[in-house]
């Protein structure tokens, strides 16, 4: 299990990189390389060219501004989930990080390059999902922002150019008063969920955001649970409805793991737990 | 096989490009040319004999190749040599003192029965050590201990001695 | 003498070096020049091979050479069958690199050496195989229905193997039953998954023909004699060595993988090291596997619970090959029994062909499925009759005055009948029922029930046959400089701990300490006569030949010293490295005395003075040696048992399971166990915590998934759940010494034990606490949350 060979490429500027990755269809961008470095050693990927943004300047750091968690692009899952400004912003966050991987992993791996890397039952896109957050993309034809619900688009993939370069993560801050819950179930620690759930309940607007991941093709927002809550209220009936009706997200095949209908009873009791915690940590 | 065989001088080394890296391992710095694709767990092994760093899965989830970059642990198996250009990484090697004795981890792991074939516990060591010298408190419960423990996958001890090492070895650090 | 060191909690000879990574495991040797190998292996199940076509890979930069069937010379044939029985006809072995055909996905069709792996793993993909992919059926009991396809043309219903064996007059029993109890269970495929894979590096000398190999296996004497007498080498010009190896559990017994006879050949024929580092992927489909057999188990009882006979069928997956012949079905087939006194037994197999990975044996090797089978049997009888699981199992536990229990008929995988030496199985159930609190566990349970949560307590019960032969010796030699003493014997250590507990057995009987006695093995220069490590044989096997070796190193001892300090032997003791006259302070060291049974020309040192040949102490009266002596204090001798020693333990858990998330949470484990007189209790306890958190792994974590294809869909640690720290339990151990009354030390292995009744006692356990749910039993391992998940929900 040795990776194949590939040119690497390790540029200083962002503008140098964009146009590395523009100038060969077959370039990948190389962060902390903990999804993608397995992948090389397996053989399932070849890039001809690696694009190592490392040392790139202005990629690094967590910020909190506008009502927004900024996270750049060589971010590593510790520095967010060890960040204290981060987490007085949105405790969701370093709850959720609690179940990606390991702390070794961790450490090396970056929040943008999971976000990018999409694995369905990956934490964090679910996580950028329930929050309402976005990314920004850099390419030759400039800059955009891309909504967490429209850059998701199925397993590893993503609306991202070939071209493009995630520069930054935006996480929402969690509403003044809100609760927030994360529930996941993975058959060891540390593993991508068989099912996992982000909960944020708002008392004072009624609004609710509850999103799945290990459930679909890529991570979802249980709309259809959230309405039942907005309207019935946090009551335990009501949750379990919210539950039942999440069922319908699940599209997951059997697999080795579970069952299609393990999963959607699983789902159902997660939500119910989720939207619990959740509430009970509103103020 | 024909005794007049001609037996030309076999290629040395792989033809894939190089790039320098430029790094410090256990405190001293090394400069070196590198395959691009190069593992780091190959480089320390095999381009410095630090061969203490043992490789168990090359996919990241056993934990055997876990050494120390720049104060917190890692996976060598999933970093490419040239990408620690500029880092501090320690390996098990470093852990002892000059003279071989043992580092408080390393006894405990000793008393406490903690290791069978040796072969998960380098890459143990590491992730444990970075715990313990760390800023941040250690959550020394028998869940916080397996916790951290989680991500280094051990085949022969069950887990359990490894866990009261961690206890001992905090202890022992603690009370210095 | 001081305390004894046999029975002492002492710690490890080996654990510094290890710890301060300096271990030297296969891929640690620095070879100058070496080159690496890498494999082509099949991506097909069953195939054709309608050519091979080597070309681009032989000229890719850094390729020294790319080998197929058709350049291996003498090594294109069929590997040994290993162990062969009367059972099996016509049985099949792979070849080193396929000819014509493939049987299982991952199996060597070409191998390519270069100069890195890098660069080798490049060229194998350039090897172009044409293959005609041919029908195959995965499914184990749909692969013995007439008209399935066939793995080997030659084997009709794919079956390899079938035996009965008959104990008793199971027939008369069977009508004298008033009670029957049958159930079908089934313990999935799993794998070693050791933490170092396989790794072999050889090394040939032209100037002196000699071959060296270091090979990560657990056999090394059996690999020299194979290779020798495959490669037409003497067998003194072939060195095996073993050197540290990281984690065994079978997978390293069997020889040959196709590896183990083409690296050294590469290296012979090249002129250059040749290294072959299995990696993690071809580790999974590529090294031998096990576990998979379905049961259909009988009971015939007497309304009191008193099981008068069973009977037992069962299918056993011996994937593409058979080359340890049936020894997993066989050990399977003799312990179906377990602990109890049933007097009537017949018991089936079919061992059959699928077009997988070869099966050999995996720590257990049978005994957790057929402990699998018995104990949810008598689970199920004892729900059956209304009894509790520990009263069905007081009916039938074999007596303290019972043993030797001798199963008359059934024969081992040692060839040697079957005859339980010795135990306290009805001490040990007691204790369990006592430390995990059964008494009082009812009421707790149904106080969780109310409050909506389930626990359930799962128990089994196991035996487990052990130190097998045929044989293993030990050779002993005080150093004559440090008075060190060196003990070789044939086996290799994978993490047990030998050179620790072989050195107790000698210090005590030397008189030195642990730590200056120094174990080499692994070796084949430092050991010419053995077998393998295998079957929790070590202690039992070699550790008895050890001991016996260091009684005649004691008595030339005592004798020499006798003569140095003019006293009689009676009057010697051994301790502290030297020999003491009793109740004076007059002694000679161990050194001393090595030195002077040495006669020498040539006084090197202080002690060397006194054995000179002008020396006052030295005969001058002939021959310094006499007739029949031998110099220096050595001795080698060999320890063949009788027949396998019966260890046993009994295991309980008090465990949760949330229906609504359909997780199993152990919150005790329990375990009483029973290898006879322990010679170091920290070792046998790492072996028994080692061997449950497998077991764990066995019971909710460790499937291999093929599809129907037979492609291994989890060829990697993502997806083949080895548990973590945070899946495995705390285990409390209490110990049971029954010595073994077949062996001098009165040992029994351990190596194995803990694994055993793990998923029975988890079965067991989730059984109880879904009661409530009127689910099925669980009857099928690894149990997983979907399975959970069917039983709470009737789906």
């Amino acid at each position: 299990m040795k990776p194949p060979l590939f040119e690497y490429r390790a540029p200083r500027s962002l503008k140098d990189a964009i146009a590395l990755l523009a100038g060969d269809s077959g370039a990948m961008v190389l962060a902390g390389g903990q999804s993608l470095i397995p992948a090389l050693n397996m053989r399932l990927a070849s890039p001809s060219r690696l694009v190592d943004i490392q040392h790139i300047e202005g990629l690094k750091g967590i910020s909190v501004q506008d009502g927004r968690i900024v996270v750049k692009a060589m971010t590593r899952h510790r520095q967010l989930e060890l960040s204290e400004a981060a987490h007085r912003a949105n405790p969701l966050i370093r709850e959720a990080m609690a179940h990606v991987a390991h702390v070794p992993i961790r450490n090396r791996g970056t929040v943008v390059g999971s976000l990018c890397h999409a694995d369905a039952a990956a934490e964090m896109p679910m996580v950028l999902l329930a929050t309402d957050g976005s990314v920004v993309a850099e390419g030759p034809r400039g800059r955009r922002e891309i909504a967490a619900e429209d850059f998701f688009q199925f397993h590893m993939t993503t609306t991202r150019e070939p071209d493009e370069i995630i520069t930054e993560a935006r996480f929402s801050v969690l509403p003044a008063g809100a609760g927030w819950a994360f529930e996941e179930f993975t058959r060891r620690h540390g593993d991508y969920a068989i099912a996992a759930v982000a909960a944020i309940v708002d008392r004072t607007s009624g609004h609710v955001s509850l999103a799945a991941c290990g459930i679909s093709s890529r991570p979802v927002r249980l709309r259809q649970s959230e309405e039942i809550i907005a309207k019935g209220g946090l009551v335990p009936d009501v949750l379990k409805a919210a539950g039942e009706a999440a069922k319908e997200a699940v599209t997951a095949p059997d697999d080795m793991h579970a069952s299609t209908d393990y999963r959607r009873h699983l789902l159902a009791g997660l939500v119910r737990r989720a939207v619990e915690k959740a509430a009970s940590r509103t103020k | 096989m024909n005794r007049g065989t001609i037996r030309p001088k076999p290629q040395a080394i792989s033809i894939d490009p190089k790039v320098a890296v430029n790094l410090s391992v256990n405190g001293e710095t090394v400069s070196a040319e590198v395959s691009v694709r190069m593992l780091l767990s190959d480089f320390l092994r095999h381009e410095l004999g630090l061969t203490g760093t043992h490789v168990g899965c090359e996919h990241g989830v056993c934990g055997a190749c876990t050494v120390i970059i720049d104060g917190v642990a890692a996976r060598s198996c999933l970093t490419f040599a040239v990408q620690a250009e500029g880092t501090n990484v320690r390996t098990i090697e470093s852990v002892a003192d000059d003279d071989g004795s043992l580092h408080p981890l390393q006894e405990a792991f000793r008393n406490c029965h903690a290791l069978q074939c040796g072969y998960c516990t380098p890459g143990m060591i590491m992730n444990i050590l970075s715990n313990l010298e760390s800023d941040m408190p250690m959550d020394l419960s028998e869940e916080g201990i397996r916790v951290m423990l989680s991500g280094n996958l051990c085949r022969c001890t069950g887990y359990q001695n490894i866990v009261a090492a961690v206890r001992q070895a905090a202890d022992a650090l603690a009370s210095r | 003498m001081s305390t004894r060191a046999f029975g002492s909690r002492i710690q490890r000879n080996i654990d510094p070096q290890l710890l301060r990574g300096e271990g030297s495991f296969v891929d640690d040797i620095p070879l100058a020049n070496a080159l690496h190998v890498a494999f082509v292996r099949s991506p097909f199940a069953r195939a054709r091979i309608n050519s091979i076509d080597v070309t681009a890979a032989c000229t890719h930069p850094g390729v020294a050479a790319v080998y197929t069937c058709d350049n291996i010379g003498d090594l294109d044939l069929e590997l040994p069958l290993l162990i062969p029985h009367s059972s099996m006809t016509d049985a099949r072995t792979q070849r080193p690199l396929a000819r014509g055909d493939v049987y299982y996905v991952g199996q060597t069709v070409a191998m390519v050496v270069a100069v890195d792996r890098y660069t080798a793993e490049d060229a194998a993909a350039l090897v172009d195989v044409d293959y005609d992919p041919l029908e195959v059926e995965i499914d184990l009991e749909k692969a013995i229905l007439d008209g399935s396809p066939l793995v080997h043309p030659t084997h009709p219903n794919n079956i390899a193997a079938h035996l009965v064996q008959v104990s008793g007059n199971p027939d008369r029993a069977i009508a004298e039953a008033e009670h029957v109890t049958r159930v079908r269970v089934q313990v999935d495929r799993s794998t070693a998954a050791a933490m170092e894979c396989r790794a072999v590096a050889a090394i040939f000398d032209r100037v002196t023909g000699e071959l060296t190999v270091w090979d990560g296996t657990q056999a090394p004497l059996s690999v020299r004699g194979g290779l020798a007498s495959i490669l037409n080498i003497d067998e003194d010009k072939v060195r095996v060595i073993a050197p540290n190896v990281g984690g065994g559990f079978g997978q390293k017994v069997l020889l040959f993988y196709p590896d183990e006879l083409l690296v050294p050949f590469a290296a012979r024929h090249l002129g250059r090291p040749v290294k072959y580092i299995e990696d993690r992927r071809e580790n999974f489909v590529g090294s031998t596997q096990e576990r998979t057999q379905i049961h259909t188990i009988e009971l015939y009882a007497k309304k009191t619970g008193e099981v008068l006979a069973l009977r037992d069928s069962f299918l056993h997956d011996t994937g593409a090959f058979i080359p340890y012949g049936i020894a997993v079905a066989q050990v399977a087939s003799t312990s179906i029994a377990g602990p109890y006194r049933i007097p009537n037994i017949w018991v089936e197999f079919k061992a059959v062909y699928t077009p997988t990975v070869p099966v050999t044996p995996y720590r257990g090797c049978g005994r957790p499925h057929a402990c699998f089978a018995i104990e949810r049997a008598m689970d199920q009888l004892a729900d059956d009759l209304g009894l509790d699981r520990f009263e069905i199992r007081r009916r039938n536990l074999i007596g303290d005055d019972e043993f030797p229990k001798l199963r008359e008929g059934l024969l081992f995988a040692d060839g040697l009948p079957v005859s339980l030496d010795s135990g306290q199985y009805h001490k040990a159930l007691e204790m369990l029922h006592d430390k995990l609190d059964v008494a009082n566990f009812a009421a707790e349970q149904q106080k969780a029930r109310e409050a909506g949560r389930h626990l359930g307590l799962g128990m089994a019960f196991y035996v487990e046959g052990t130190g097998l032969g045929p044989y293993e010796g030990g050779h002993i030699k005080i150093h004559p400089i440090t008075g060190k003493v060196y003990v070789n014997t044939g086996l290799t250590s994978q993490g047990q701990g030998h050179d620790t507990v072989f050195a107790q057995i000698v210090s005590d009987q030397l008189g030195v300490k642990v730590e200056d006695v120094i174990l080499v093995e692994g070796d084949t220069k430092a050991f010419d006569w053995g077998v393998a490590t295998f079957a929790s044989r070590a202690a039992v096997v070699s550790g008895n030949a050890i001991h016996k070796s260091a009684l005649i190193v004691r008595n030339k001892t005592l004798t020499a010293a006798a003569n140095m300090l003019e006293a009689s032997a009676d009057d010697i003791e051994l301790r502290d490295g030297a020999a003491w006259v009793k109740g004076t302070d007059r002694q000679v060291s161990l050194a001393a005395v090595a030195t002077a049974t040495n006669p020498l020309r040539y006084a090197f040192n202080e002690s060397a003075k006194a054995a000179t040949q002008f020396a006052p102490a030295s005969r001058h009266d002939g021959p310094a040696l006499g007739e029949g002596q031998a110099p220096g204090l050595e001795a080698t001798d060999y320890y063949s048992p009788p027949c396998a020693t019966w260890a046993y333990g009994v295991h309980g858990a008090i465990l949760e399971v949330d229906p609504e998330i359909c997780s199993v949470k152990v919150r005790r484990y329990v375990c009483i166990h029973d290898c006879g007189n322990m010679i170091n209790p920290m070792i046998v306890e790492g072996q028994v915590m080692g061997g449950i958190a497998q077991g764990i792994g066995g019971a909710m974590y460790e499937r291999i998934e093929f599809d129907t294809d037979g492609n291994m869909i989890n060829a990697n640690f993502v997806d083949f759940l080895v548990p973590y720290a945070t899946e495995v339990p705390q285990v409390e151990i209490l110990h049971l010494e029954t010595p073994s009354p077949l062996n001098p030390l009165g040992v029994k292995g351990v190596g194995e034990a803990g694994c055993i009744p793990v998923g029975a006692v988890i079965a067991s356990g989730i059984d109880d606490a879904l009661r409530p749910f009127g689910a099925a039993p669980f009857q099928h391992i690894p149990i997983t949350p979907s399975m959970i998940y069917a039983a709470v929900t009737g789906g």
